[in-house]
């Protein structure tokens, strides 16, 4: 199966792993989509590899930061209705609280969708929403769209 | 490519350093030399780590952590001894795609030290850092024993 066959498939059954699974770097992170309606939410399950200071121990900064990356790139995915994968313009990630060794999740906010770029804001977070461990925007190039 | 600084035992500190980490051990980070205050890694292209299955070429996250890890080593390189800090922010702009296939390099300095905070930049390439593949900004955060400011929870790395 091809990419944008993999794309219509998780669209027509609202089943994101199968996707998941196709991008080599979500599948190395072990990254798993839960879709409840239009809550869309990302999943980083603690493995000890995800770790960058053992001795605290918390996570690495690249693998929040990366983990939030392919959580806006998944929610563009199930948002938008191109099946092209939208490209990374910038990215800012703010860490607000020390990553524990525990699972991460991440919500994703669309702050402005243009008809070329769309702007993302992504929040990752381990007890409760209200406590972010890192915050994120990013501008992302909606490939499609460019004539 | 750049070995200027290989013998010295801080540099050989520095590239032991490295795989302490589990994450920098996963992604396969490199510590390929030290140019004055600027340090160097370098992560070998793997499958495992593409971003999009069609072309091949490697995920914004790899970048994201290759320029995180270097950033935060060039901040060592200018202190006497290591201590922990934690990253407060990084910006990073992707100007073109990696190719496929090819290794990247992540070079990286800080600029500004103060007491409680590291100024840092940096960026990924493949041959030189005259052509980008991202650009890195970054402040880092002193944390714990020795920091100004222990109450406020930090801890990335």
């Amino acid at each position: 199966m091809n990419w944008i066959e993999r794309v219509e498939q998780a669209r027509a059954h609202n089943h994101w792993q199968p996707l998941v699974e196709a991008v080599p770097f979500a599948r190395f992170l072990g990254l798993s989509i839960d879709v409840k309606g239009e809550e869309f939410t990302c999943i980083l399950p603690y493995r000890e590899m995800l770790i960058g200071n053992p001795i605290l121990p918390a996570l690495h900064g690249g693998a929040t930061g990366g983990f939030l990356e392919c959580a806006a790139l998944f929610y563009l995915l199930w948002r938008m209705e191109s099946t092209d994968l939208p490209r990374t313009i910038d990215f800012n990630i703010d860490y607000l609280r020390s990553g524990r060794p525990r699972d991460t999740f991440a919500n994703v906010h669309m702050v402005k969708q243009g008809t070329r770029v769309a702007n993302l804001r992504i929040e990752a977070w381990q007890t409760t929403p209200q406590e972010p461990i890192a915050l994120a925007h990013g501008n992302f190039l909606l490939r499609n769209a460019v004539s | 490519m750049t070995e200027k600084n290989t013998g010295s035992p801080f540099i050989q500190r520095w590239r032991e350093f490295i795989p302490s980490s589990p994450y920098n051990r996963a992604m396969g980070f490199v510590g390929t030399g030290v140019e004055g205050d600027w340090c160097i890694l370098s992560v070998p292209y793997r499958e495992e780590l593409v971003g999009d299955p069609s072309t091949g070429v490697l995920h914004g996250g790899v970048i994201t952590a290759l320029l995180d890890a270097a950033c935060g080593l060039a901040v060592f390189l200018r202190l006497p001894e290591m201590k922990p800090m934690a990253t407060l922010d990084l910006r990073l702009d992707y100007l073109k795609p990696a190719t496929p296939g090819r290794d990247v390099l992540g070079r990286a300095q800080c600029y500004k030290l103060t007491h409680d905070l590291a100024f840092v930049r940096g960026c990924a390439y493949h041959d030189t850092p005259d052509e980008p593949i991202a650009m890195a900004v970054g402040v880092y955060m002193f944390i714990g024993k020795g920091a100004a400011n222990p109450a406020q929870e930090g801890g990335k790395r």
